[in-house]
């Protein structure tokens, strides 16, 4: 049974559809068969994802600068640190920005902006190739995944998705990519979920021969794909160039920026009423292991042109959004698959490194710094990393089930495990049933909830936490980000506990201890002597 | 399943399907050189060494532009780097270079190999930035092309083009750039199998063997630099049986690499690793446990027992049963490339020659730029792993294909079969007048039909389409003589307008149809 015609049947009639399913908590419904009846057909939405991809590994730490970790910092990377004087503070944290991100700087003074510190996976893998895999399948770090994230939220939701679309209730394309290649992140458990376009006005006319039965071999195989792709080139480019069509008129873009182009083709069709839910658009060149700075005058050089392009087609996309009314629809997340090493090299460049800040935007965002400042050590190794706050997957997760209205037993199908859920999207825009607690609960908190003593230690070590109730995780990662121990993972009342520590499989070193609980997570850096 | 030697008959139907997969389209002129060998004879041609094409010329200088160091029509890659904008021409003079070597290849499989190695140690003209190295670059994958893996990986390790690209030259003792150390293993000889398990403390030996080469920006060549070598000792990790490489001093130091690349050619997974990636090139994407059994394994030991001869492969690859497999027959999605080019090559498209070199190389050019739309940039992978469609999971080749690309893809034969491109008056067209004269018998529809669609199409036709083709030459008339008539009629008075326009009309239209179909992206 499809979901609204569980709903038309079950309720009174007269009930507007969509506030009535606004108006629902999933959770409380549990795991009941009312829930699964709910998940059955796709949800009402009119909501609006764009990732932005940044290909190559970009560089956290001089994209996010944690200021009360400057001086260890300048001893890290002394040959690209950033004049402090010319860094974007965030106003009510003691972070900044990089100057030459100056969009996202006036859309977070305009309460559009969030930061999420450290965001990463355990195990963090090197390899540009397998670490963009991770990012788009949500895979661990030694799982492999044939699918995409959102290729497995797309076929939960339009589950016999190519057969029988488009049709009247989803007239237009699930996913696009501005560009010739289609993201692995839209690849379904069967199908791709996606469609790449390049230019929403001009399609090409495609024609089909006779269709006759493929043949049961790999030709058929191929065939029947390539039948496909034509059959919805030209079922969907009607609906997209008149979507085009209705949006004549657009807010100004920056010129010579590629992903302002990009994001220009997606506000459009937002505004000229797609209802495709999710849009991917990308910007290369972020591998920067030599001369991402400009010696003497670390505010320039390519990261910083890279960087200017990314606030600059943000803030330009966001002020079209509002100028064609479409802005409320609309959230934006950036990720890279990697940050990059704590330590710079001397070619004024920076190697493959682990967790990284990414950006999420939007009128419906919670405004502000998600996490705390990563901590910098006065003495850091060539090879020592960020160390991850928060899981990749915890900001899918959030996103689907805050902001696209993903029920929990279906997250499980998509996300492929529990992850937390965060403060990310405003109390007033999140379905119910979802995180709707203030951002940030460490910073009004103000205190260690994960503390131990002695530290430094050998052999065995005493951890006191807090719980504010609900499930707690305490792992143990080396300063590459490799996930040593798990202390703790187990539901927990309110209140604070005590956990001794015995050490004896770590070699001497600086590790850090992950609290999570619920939304909140802190970081503790540890000390093994022997 | 195994890799046997094929024993079948060697018919067209088989010649088209190996030059199909060999050469960038079956052109019409091979199927002619090739016609009543056997297989072993035709695959002793198409892995033949050859000679390295002669190198791009200056055929940019215009009335805006002179290249300050290169006279017109000599080459430049010797020369001066000069300054920004003369690279950029001598890039594009590259670039067309590379398009042009392609369309006039030879029978000889050097060209689609060029493209293997350039995926396979993919770089970019456009970060290397400097077109003197890329050429060099490609002057080695040609010289390689058939040649010993391990020397390659040996030489484009040293290569000044991937120095640059992958910061080997900045990588010393002091600061070691682990770049190239990663790639050398993810990419160039382990690859990321189940069984390829070097660790990241390998990354890192890697990277200090590799400490201390540079690049001679006169000569273009790679030197070695005793004071930024790291002469410490290198461990590597259980999955290298815990070798250690001696750290050397002095310029004993550069042999490490030596070293480096024995200890890497150990690993079985080396020859594995090459021999899955060339399945993937000229067989099919998909490798079961039985294929990798049975047809990867075998080849690899071919490989390793040839000490890394990549001919013998080949050969044994291409001459086997499993090759010519009706399963494995018209599974490949033509790459841009061979939509392209394979179509110039199999019609036989006339370009203008050398005496108009600049409008020739403008032309070669334009359809770089048009197989970048489609997502080859020849030149210009879209990163050190080369293109997606030849490693993503799960898609492969069906990644070239999508709501972007395939009406590109129709666009181009429609524009080549129609008004064709032109640039300085001169224009590259399909003739179809000329290139059904290639066949037995024009005259008769049901045999033009036939031999037309075993040269454009691998998968078999169905008795509807050629009725539908037909119907099309026949202007849905019932009796074959019609189109019998015009076409003698036309042979007689080969200038009169109103007869040449008859066929010509008729032929174009059924052309345009066969390129539109979904199985001319497949061979």
């Amino acid at each position: 049974m499809k979901r609204r015609d569980f709903l038309a049947k079950a309720l009174p009639a007269g009930i507007v559809m969509p506030a009535l399913i606004s108006g629902f908590s999933f959770k409380a419904f549990g795991a009941s068969q009312l829930l699964s009846a709910l998940t059955a057909g796709n949800t009402e939405t009119d909501r609006v994802f764009v990732i932005i991809q940044l290909n190559g590994g970009n560089d956290g730490l001089n994209t996010v600068i944690p200021l009360d970790q400057y001086d260890n910092l300048a001893n890290a990377r002394s040959n690209i640190l950033l004049d402090n004087k010319k860094i974007l503070t965030l106003s009510g944290y003691d972070t900044g920005l990089h100057p030459a991100l100056k969009g996202l700087s006036a859309l977070y003074n305009q309460k559009e902006l969030q930061v999420i510190q450290s965001v990463g996976y355990p195990q963090p893998n090197f390899s540009h190739f397998r670490a963009t895999d991770i990012w788009l399948s949500g895979a661990d770090s030694n799982q492999y995944l044939n699918s995409g994230w959102v290729g497995r939220y797309l076929n939960d939701e339009y589950a016999n998705y190519p057969v029988g679309y488009p049709n009247s209730v989803m007239a237009d394309p699930l996913a696009l990519q501005i560009g010739s290649f289609i993201s692995p992140a839209f690849q379904g458990p069967s199908v791709n979920m996606g469609m790449a376009i390049t230019d929403p006005v001009n399609f090409y006319n495609l024609i089909n021969g006779i269709v006759e039965p493929a043949p049961q071999s790999n030709a058929g195989k191929e065939l029947t794909y390539i039948r496909q792709i034509s059959q919805q080139t030209q079922q969907y480019a009607n609906v997209i160039k008149s979507a085009a069509a209705k949006v004549p008129n657009q807010n100004a873009y920056p010129t010579n920026n590629t992903l302002a182009d990009q994001l220009k083709i997606v506000s459009r069709l937002i505004a000229g009423g797609l209802k495709t839910r999710i849009y991917m658009v990308n910007i290369g060149g972020f591998d920067t292991h030599a001369q991402q700075a400009v010696s003497g005058a670390t505010e320039t050089g390519a990261h910083s042109v890279l960087l200017a392009k990314v606030g600059d087609a943000i803030k330009a996309f966001m002020d079209d959004l509002k100028f064609l009314g479409a802005s409320k629809r609309v959230i934006g997340m950036t990720f890279s698959e990697f940050g990059r090493r704590i330590k710079s090299n001397a070619s004024l460049g920076t190697d493959h490194g682990a967790a990284a800040p990414l950006f999420v935007f939007g009128e419906g965002i919670q405004a502000g710094v998600l996490g705390k400042n990563p901590t910098i050590n006065s003495l850091i190794g060539n090879a020592d990393n960020v160390p991850m706050q928060y899981d990749f997957r915890s900001v899918y997760s959030t996103i689907l089930q805050n902001w696209f209205c993903v029920p929990g037993t279906s997250l499980q199908n998509i996300i492929l495990k529990d992850y937390q859920s965060l403060p990310i999207i405003k109390p007033m825009y999140t379905c119910a049933g979802g995180m709707v607690s203030n951002l940030d609960p460490n910073k009004d908190v103000g205190k260690n909830i994960i503390s131990n003593y002695p530290n430094p230690f050998s052999q065995r070590t005493n951890f006191t936490y807090e719980s504010a109730g609900g499930h707690a995780l305490i792992q143990i990662f080396d300063v590459q980000g490799k996930l040593m121990e798990t202390l703790l993972d187990d539901i927990k009342d309110k209140g604070s506990y005590n956990l001794t520590f015995e050490s004896i499989k770590l070699k001497a070193g600086i590790y850090y201890a992950r609290l999570q609980n619920g939304a909140l997570q802190q970081v503790r850096t540890i000390q093994v002597v022997n | 399943m195994s890799i046997a030697k094929y024993n079948g008959s060697f018919g067209r139907l088989e010649l088209i399907h190996l030059l199909k997969r060999t050469t960038f389209g079956a052109h019409i002129k091979d199927l002619d050189t090739f016609k009543g060998k056997s297989l072993t004879e035709v695959l002793s041609i198409l892995t033949a060494d050859r000679a390295i094409p002669s190198p791009p010329v200056n055929t940019y200088n215009d009335a805006t532009f002179t290249d300050p160091s290169v006279p017109i029509n000599q080459t430049w890659v010797n020369a001066n780097y000069d300054d920004g904008t003369t690279n950029a021409k001598r890039l594009n003079s590259l670039r067309s270079w590379l398009t042009g070597v392609i369309i006039n290849q030879k029978s000889s499989i050097q060209e689609k190999m060029m493209l293997f190695w350039h995926n396979h140690f993919a770089l970019e003209s456009g970060i290397v930035a400097d077109a003197r190295y890329m050429y060099k670059y490609f002057a080695l994958l040609q010289k390689f092309s058939v040649g010993n893996f391990k020397t390659l990986v040996k030489e484009v390790t040293l290569d000044p083009a991937m120095l640059r690209y992958l910061n080997g030259y900045l990588n010393s003792k002091t600061a070691p750039d682990e770049n190239y150390g990663r790639e050398l293993q993810e990419l160039f000889t382990m690859g990321k199998g189940v069984n390829s398990k070097y660790t990241e403390a390998d990354v890192k030996a890697a990277a200090k063997v590799l400490t201390g080469f540079k690049i001679d920006g006169i000569k273009i060549e790679s030197n070695f630099d005793t004071t930024k070598h790291d002469i410490t000792d290198k461990q590597f990790s259980s999955f290298y049986n815990n070798s250690i490489i001696k750290g050397k001093t002095g310029t004993a130091g550069a042999s490490e690499l030596d070293d480096l690349i024995n200890m890497l050619f150990l690993q079985n997974e080396v020859a594995m690793f090459i021999c899955r990636k060339l399945y993937r090139f000229f067989v099919y994407y998909e490798i079961t446990a039985q294929i990798e059994q049975e047809i990867i394994a075998p080849l690899a030991q071919t490989f390793i027992n040839s000490n890394f001869e990549i001919k013998p492969v080949l050969i044994e690859l291409l001459g086997s049963d499993h090759f010519f497999k009706s399963q494995n027959r018209s599974c490949f999605i033509k790459t841009p490339l061979d939509l392209m080019i394979g179509i110039c090559r199999e019609f036989d498209v006339i370009f203008p020659d050398a005496s108009d070199a600049a409008t020739q190389n403008v032309l070669w050019l334009y359809l770089k730029s048009l197989a970048a739309n489609i997502q080859l940039n020849l030149g210009d992978p879209p990163n050190v792993a080369g293109w997606p469609a030849f490693y993503q999971f799960p898609q492969f080749y069906e990644i070239w294909i999508n709501s972007d690309t395939l009406p590109k893809r129709n666009q181009f034969t429609d524009t080549m079969i129609g008004a064709g491109i032109t640039r300085n008056s001169k224009k590259i067209v399909i003739d179809p007048l000329k290139y059904v004269t290639n066949f037995s018998k024009p005259e008769d529809p049901n045999i033009l039909i036939s031999e037309v669609l075993d040269h454009l199409l691998t998968l078999p036709p169905t008795v509807n389409l050629k009725q539908q083709l037909k119907n099309i030459l026949l202007s849905n008339q019932t009796s074959d003589y019609y189109w019998t008539d015009a076409w003698n009629s036309y042979l007689q008075s080969p200038t009169d307008n109103v007869k040449k326009s008859i066929v010509l009309g008729r032929l174009q239209t059924m052309i345009k149809y066969i390129m539109n179909l979904p199985q001319f992206q497949l061979i």
